[in-house]
Parts: structure tokens; sequence; C-alpha cells
């Protein structure tokens, strides 16, 4: 197996390379025949990858002991499950599965250009197939992979316990891999734009259709890294501003962007240097990130273990800057467009502050993460930026965002009919008036927690009043009206979609960050103690021996105040042998409005005695349903409809012509 | 046509410093080893202990004042640990002349599997079985392997957590050699 992938390995680095060059030389001397078969290399390079990553996993669940990684990262107790996980549980598996995947794009690219090709193809598929370079010249040699062991071991170490320990595992990298590795396919038709250098349009619903992909995968994959955190880690909590969480969101906030200003280009011509310059931006980004969390620079839960390819990564990074900015800067003269704004009250402008305020919460993100390494650098002292500065400071740029997004949407295009879009504000800004005043009625005494809540109640019913009324006019055409209506405005409904899922994102973070309860008691066995309209008590240390570990867990019974069970908890202590500290693994009683929520954090007396942590978490799951309902709407906006129905690519110049007040948000 | 050059020109030139800007800035991070944790006991008299050996009288850290003390928390079935037996060993060869001891430190092992180990692998330096853990808790041990490295009037100079390497763990002890002897 050992050797297998390692052929592999090479066999796909010689494959991008020649589809690199191929693709390139046949744009430049015109030779149609050398594009066509670096496209049909892709398909080659990703079924050689997938060779790879067979390979690799074959050995993981054969527990092949020959092979150091699978020594490391695997061992005979492990069940089967977590053993193919395995495959990305470490640096040097996981860049095996971050190659698959942006070989995958690349396949999918050369797939969907087939037959009609943009004349910016060739070149788009050279830069991706360059950047595949990069990352397989990363597992031919700085990382060794497929490295043996000179003797075999009888067993191995087993995964890293935190990474066994929960089957979100499977499924939060993948995703947000999805989400990172996209990233090239826009990168690279934004740079293949500037090398052909021609000053239209044509790169742009291209993509525009990718990031849109793109987003989706990272939104889900951000939203299960913050599930993951918060039903595994025990801290009662989804998001800690964790440096590698960071770098994630950031790539986030740039295409969300991107997302928007694009229209500013589609519809009137405008930002057209501003949105290449963000797609640029989002890559470097993402490019940043992975050098962050595997270049070994800074530690954090993500962080991989130390590895010695962390020079190559900034090397790529630097590549990547300048190739990128450098291009854009080359090309200047040819993407001024005219910027002029006819109005402060018009969708044009709210686009423009929507792109400053994601660009200022991105700058101050930024910013927090990359202090401590620019502190360190100048004076050698580590520091840590905390929670709080993230805090404090980005919440007011995310409400006014939130007003943005529960605005905008009512705002028509230019100037014209302002008191119409002002009229379709009243419903929305009248109930967030009402949120509000019943927030602070009920007691609320935080100002933030009260904006939020009125903000985002503002956002979800502007946006759903839109989507309520598309519903309505499409009803006087029967079913089949409705499924037209919502076809023809698809990226106006999708959008609309999207900012109703963010609203209850919103309404979730707002409750859950500013109206949680915690406590920390210490039970003997059968005492009780009461927290938050319940009674606990503490059933006594039940011990569980398992394979691959030992389970301790610490049941507590759960009584309403007022008499009447509620059931029990089950938070638990995993020990596994090649960790010193257990794991723990919290018990979640999951509520539409507010979730139970109990972690073990010590046993004393042989167990006599526990050490809990409990909290009352309200609004966790409107913000998973919310992102879910975000993602589903991108998807909806993504998904490739036949052009008959699609109005997608209709020229710009029908569209000005269409009613004043349309609105399109994504 | 001339001024599009210049400006051209200038604007390329931002763009190279910037970057090159961010590259110095991210390259220092990269000239430290993240292994070599900054740790509050780093600096503070290292925490004591008198633990049996497995072949031979009990051993106490405070016993070996004058000396620089290695301390390596280990156990049998750690692959990590495996591999940095050669340095280890190495390093015990090298310097135990000039007043330098390695101390395995055994944890969350039985005595059979750690005798078995040492035999098989020829561990030549002295090894101590941490039996309740109390020497690892003392020392905040995150995981295994990890080195704390004492100097001559037993404070803890370094901590290195995860496989040593051992150019770099025979150029430190020269260093707190030198140091020590300033």
């Amino acid at each position: 197996m050992g050797q297998l992938g390692t052929y592999a390995l090479l066999l796909g680095l010689a494959l991008s390379g020649y589809g690199a060059v191929a693709a390139a030389l046949g744009a430049k001397t015109d030779r149609p025949v050398l594009v066509e078969s670096a496209r049909r290399t892709a398909f080659g390079l990703f079924a050689t990858i997938l060779v790879v990553n067979g390979a690799m996993m074959i050995a993981l669940l054969r527990n092949d002991f020959a092979l150091r990684y699978v020594v490391e990262n695997s061992s005979r107790e492990t069940p089967a499950f977590f053993r193919a996980l395995s495959l990305w549980a470490a640096d040097d598996g996981s860049l095996l599965l971050w190659n698959l995947i942006l070989a995958g794009y690349i396949a999918a690219v050369a797939l969907r250009f087939r037959r009609d090709r943009p004349a910016t193809f060739p070149y788009a598929l050279s830069v991706l197939f360059v950047v595949q370079v990069f990352y397989l010249i990363l597992v031919n040699g700085l990382a060794t992979p497929f490295a043996t062991m000179s003797s075999r071991p009888a067993d191995g170490a087993g995964p890293a316990p935190l990474l066994q320990n929960h089957p979100l595992m499977a499924v939060h990298p993948p995703f947000l891999y999805l989400g990172f590795i996209g990233f090239t396919v826009p990168f690279a038709f934004g740079i293949a734009s500037l090398l052909a250098g021609h000053g239209t349009d044509e790169w742009v619903s291209i993509i525009r259709r990718w990031t849109l992909v793109v987003w989706c995968f990272l939104t889900i994959g951000l939203l299960l890294g913050a599930l993951w955190s918060y039903s595994v880690l025990g801290w009662g909590g989804y998001w800690a501003w964790d440096p590698v969480e960071n770098v994630a969101l950031l790539p986030w906030l740039l295409s969300t962007a991107f997302l928007h200003s694009v229209m500013l280009q589609e519809r009137r011509g405008m930002a057209r240097l501003w949105n290449i310059a963000l797609v640029i931006g989002a890559f470097s980004l993402m490019t940043f990130g992975t050098f962050l969390t595997r270049g070994s620079v800074l530690s954090s839960v993500h962080a991989f273990a130390q590895t010695a390819v962390g020079p190559a990564y900034l090397a790529f990074l630097a590549v990547v800057m300048l190739v990128g900015f450098g291009l854009l800067m080359w090309r200047l003269p040819t993407l001024r467009t005219p910027a002029r704004l006819d109005s402060a009250i018009s969708r044009e402008a709210a686009f423009v502050g929507n792109n400053v305020l994601l660009l200022a919460a991105a700058a101050i993100i930024l910013l927090g993460t990359a202090f401590p390494l620019v502190v360190e650098a100048v004076s050698g002292q580590q520091i840590t930026v905390g929670g709080p500065y993230f805090k404090s400071a980005v919440t007011p740029v995310f409400l006014l965002l939130l007003l943005l997004a529960g605005t905008a949407p009512l705002l028509p295009w230019r100037a014209t009919n302002r008191a119409r879009a002002l009229r379709r504000l009243r419903v929305p800004a009248v109930a967030a008036a009402l949120v509000m005043v019943a927030t602070a009625l009920a007691g609320v005494r935080n100002v933030t927690a009260v904006a939020g809540f009125g903000l985002a109640a503002l956002v979800f019913v502007a946006n759903g009043q839109e989507v309520v009324s598309g519903l309505a006019i499409g009803r006087r055409g029967g079913r089949s009206g409705i499924v037209r209506t919502m076809l023809r405005g698809r990226r106006r409904y999708a959008g609309l979609v999207v900012h109703v899922g963010l609203a209850m994102v919103a309404a979730g973070i707002t409750a859950s960050s500013t109206l949680g309860q915690q406590t920390e008691v210490t039970l003997k066995t059968g005492q009780s103690t009461v927290f938050a309209g319940h009674v606990l008590r503490y059933e006594g240390l039940r011990t569980d021996q398992q394979p691959q570990r030992i389970v301790l867990s610490a049941p507590v019974k759960v009584n309403n105040v007022g008499g009447g069970g509620a059931g029990t908890f089950d938070p638990r202590m995993n020990l596994y042998p090649a960790a010193t500290e257990p794991i723990g693994s919290p018990s979640i009683h999951r509520g539409v409005v507010w979730d139970l929520y109990a972690s073990v954090i010590s046993l004393q007396e042989d167990g006599n005695s526990a050490t809990f942590r409990f909290y009352r978490n309200p609004g966790v799951n409107w913000l998973w349903l919310g992102g879910f309902v975000m993602a589903l709407g991108g998807v909806a906006a993504a998904w490739p409809v036949r052009r008959r129905h699609d109005d997608d690519e209709a020229p710009t110049s029908v569209r000005r012509t269409r009613a004043p007040v349309e609105v399109g948000a994504v | 046509m001339r001024r599009i050059t210049r400006r051209r020109g200038i604007l390329l030139g931002v763009v190279a410093a910037v970057v090159s800007a961010v590259v110095v800035l991210l390259s220092t991070g990269l000239g430290k080893d993240p292994s070599v944790v900054a740790s509050p006991l780093v600096g503070r008299v290292a925490p004591d202990f008198t633990l049996s050996q497995l072949n031979g009288p009990p051993m106490t850290l405070s016993k070996l004042r004058g000396q620089v003390v290695v301390v390596n928390f280990w156990a049998s079935w750690c692959t990590e640990c495996h591999t940095e037996q050669a340095a280890l060993d190495q390093t015990w060869q090298q310097f135990q002349d000039s007043g330098v001891v390695v101390v395995g430190v055994n944890f969350e092992d039985t005595t059979g599997d750690a005798s078995d180990y040492v035999r098989t692998a020829g561990v030549a330096y002295p090894v101590v079985e941490d039996t309740d853990s109390r020497t690892a808790l003392a020392y905040g041990l995150r995981g295994i392997p990890e080195t704390f490295i004492v100097d001559k009037t037993g404070r803890i100079v370094d901590r290195i957590i995860g496989p040593v390497d051992a150019t770099k763990l025979s150029s430190e002890i020269n260093e707190v050699l030198l140091a020590g002897a300033r």
C-alpha cells in the first residue's frame, strides 16, 4: 500500500505539472488540442489522487503498522469508523484529502466546461494545476505520508483522543476543506482574466457561481465546527475566537462581501477592480490560514504537530500575493470602472456599505489573530488576544450589517421610487420595535441583546415578507405559477432565504451570548443542587471499560423544581491510553428555546464526589437551524438550472429595464 | 504611456514591499520551535521527587544539584517516545562525564512493560517509576514525551513537548553548561 501510494503521488505530480504547462502553452500558441489534453488530464489526476487516498484508507483500515502514519494515528482497539477518519486526523493524511478535494475541483471545472468554454478557461485550468503542483510537492518529500517504520510495531498509538471522541469529526473537516480549497477556482478564473487582459466582464458570472458553491460548503463547514465544539469540548460554547476558527471565518467574510458587490458589476458595470481584489484576497487569506494552521507557528486546538512544511507554505503565500496583487496592479488601467452612486439611499449604496462593514469585520479579526505574531516578532513576548477583544470590536459591526440586511433588499436600484421602498419597510420596522420593547419589558437590560433581537426581527420580517409576497403573486398562476415565480426570481428569493437564515443565526447568537446562565458545583453521590428551575441530583459514578478507552460517566437526575421528572444527564469522562488528561464528553438536553448542558470537570474520592458545570444556553438551536437555512439558500442560488428558466446570464441591458424595485440579494 | 509605466512600477513596488513585510513578519514565527513551550515552571526550582529506580536504588532530584538533569517523561506504550530513544541515549553517552544526568520518568505504565522495553531497547540511563503520577502532576505534564532541562542550581531552564532532537538537545545542554560555568 505504501509503495502504491508513493508512486501514485509521483504520478499525480507529473500529471499536474503537465496539465499546467499544456493548458498555458495551448492558449499561448493557440493549439486547442493541447488545451483539450490538459482538460482530460484533470480526470486522470483525480483518479490518481483517489488511488492515493484509497491506499492510505486501506492501510488504516487494515492496521498496516509498517506505515508510520498508521502507527501514529491508529491502533488495534480503534473502531473501524475512527480508523477511517484518521485519514484526516493528522497533518500528512489530511494533506492527502486536501489534494483529493483540489483534484476534484479541477475535474469539476474540466467537466463543466467540456463544451462551451470561456476564453479564460485554459489559463484558469493552468493556474489550478499550478496550485495542485504546490500541494503535491508538499506530500512528495517535504511531508512523507507513506513513510515506513524501521521495525513493524505490534500496535499503534491511536488517533488523538479529541478526534476519536465524536462522529462529527467525520464531516466537519471535509466540509471545511471543500469550502477552503474551493476558493482556488474563483482565484484561478480571476487570475486568468487578468492574464488574458481584455476588459470584458465574462469572468464575473463564472466566478460568482463557483464562489456561491464554495460559500455554501464553507458555511456548512463553519457551522459543523461550531456544532462539534459545542457538543464535544464541554465548555458550553461554540465559538472561542481561536486563531484557526478566525482564519476560517476571514475568507467567508470576504466571499460574502464579493457575492454582494458582484451584483454592482453585473447590473451597473461598477466595482470591477474591487471584485477581483476580493477574489484574490479571499484566496490569499485562505493560504494564510493554511500557513497559520499547518506551518506550526501557533498553538491551538486545531494546530497540527510540528512539521517541516512551514517555510513552503510561507513561500506559496508570498507567490500568491505577489502574482495576484501584482497582476491586479499591472492591469489597473483596464479595471477602472465609473464609480458613481445616484443616491445614498439605493441598493448600490447599501452594497457599498455592506462591503465596508464586512471588510471592517475581517480587518478586526485579522488584526486580533495576527497581533500575537507581531508582538512576538517585535518583543519576543508571548501574548494571546482573547474573546473580549473580538466580541467588543466586532459586535457593533455585525449589528450594523444586520441593519443593512434588513433594509437593503427593500431599497431600489438607483434612486427611483424611494417612497415605495420606505412604505414596504413599515411592517419590518414596527416588528423590530415591538420585539425590542418586549425584550426590554421582559427584563433584559443588556443593550446589545435588545438591539440584536430587534435587528434580527427586522431582517427576518423584511426578508420573509418579500418571500411571502412573491409566493402570493405566484399563486395567482396556480401551483405552476409559484414555481415559475420562484424560478424566475431564483437569485432574489435564494438571497432572501439566506437573510432569513441569517436573522435566525443572529437571534441565536444574541440569545446564547447575552442571556445564558452557568454554574459550577461539586456534588457528592445522592446530593442535589438547584439550577435554572431544575433540581439536579448526582447519582454516583459508573465505569465502563471499552476496548479503546475507559468511560467514566457521572449521571445526574434532572427534575423540575415544581415536581415532575425531566430525564437524566449523562456527562462523561473518557480515558484514552495515549492521553494524560481525560477527555470530557458533555451531555446536552436540546430544546426549542434553550438547552440544558452538563459537563463533568473533575472527580474526587473515587467518584463519590464530582464537580460539574451546568449551563442554560438559550437560542443555540436557532443558530444551527438558521445556519442550515442560510446554506439552503446558498444551494438554491448556486443550483444549476437550464437556461430557459434561468435569467442569470441575461444581458444586463435587459435587466435594467425591469420594474424599479428589483431585488436580488445574492 | 510613460506615465502609466511609471505608475505601474510604483504600484508593483508597493505590492512587493507589502508582501515582503508580511513574509518577514510571518517567518519570525517559523524561526522558533513551537515544541519549546513557555511554561510558568521555566525559571523556577524543579519540583523535587524521590522515585524508585527500575534497576537500582531510589533517586532524588534534589540530590543531583550541581549537575544538569534532563528529566524525560515516557512510557513503553508511547510510540513517539520510541522515536526519541536514540537521541536521549546519544545525549547520555555524550555528556555523562561532563556532569549531565538523563533521567527517564516512567509514566502510567507497568513495571513489567517498562523493564521489558528498557532491556530490549538498551536504555542505559537511569529510569524511575512515577507510579501514582504525582510527579507528572507536579510538572504539569500535557502529554508524553515531554522533557525538562534542569540546571545545576535545580532550576528548570526549558520544557520540550514531543520527541527531542539530538542536535538541538546537545546544543541546549552545552548552553546550560556554559551558563553555569560563567
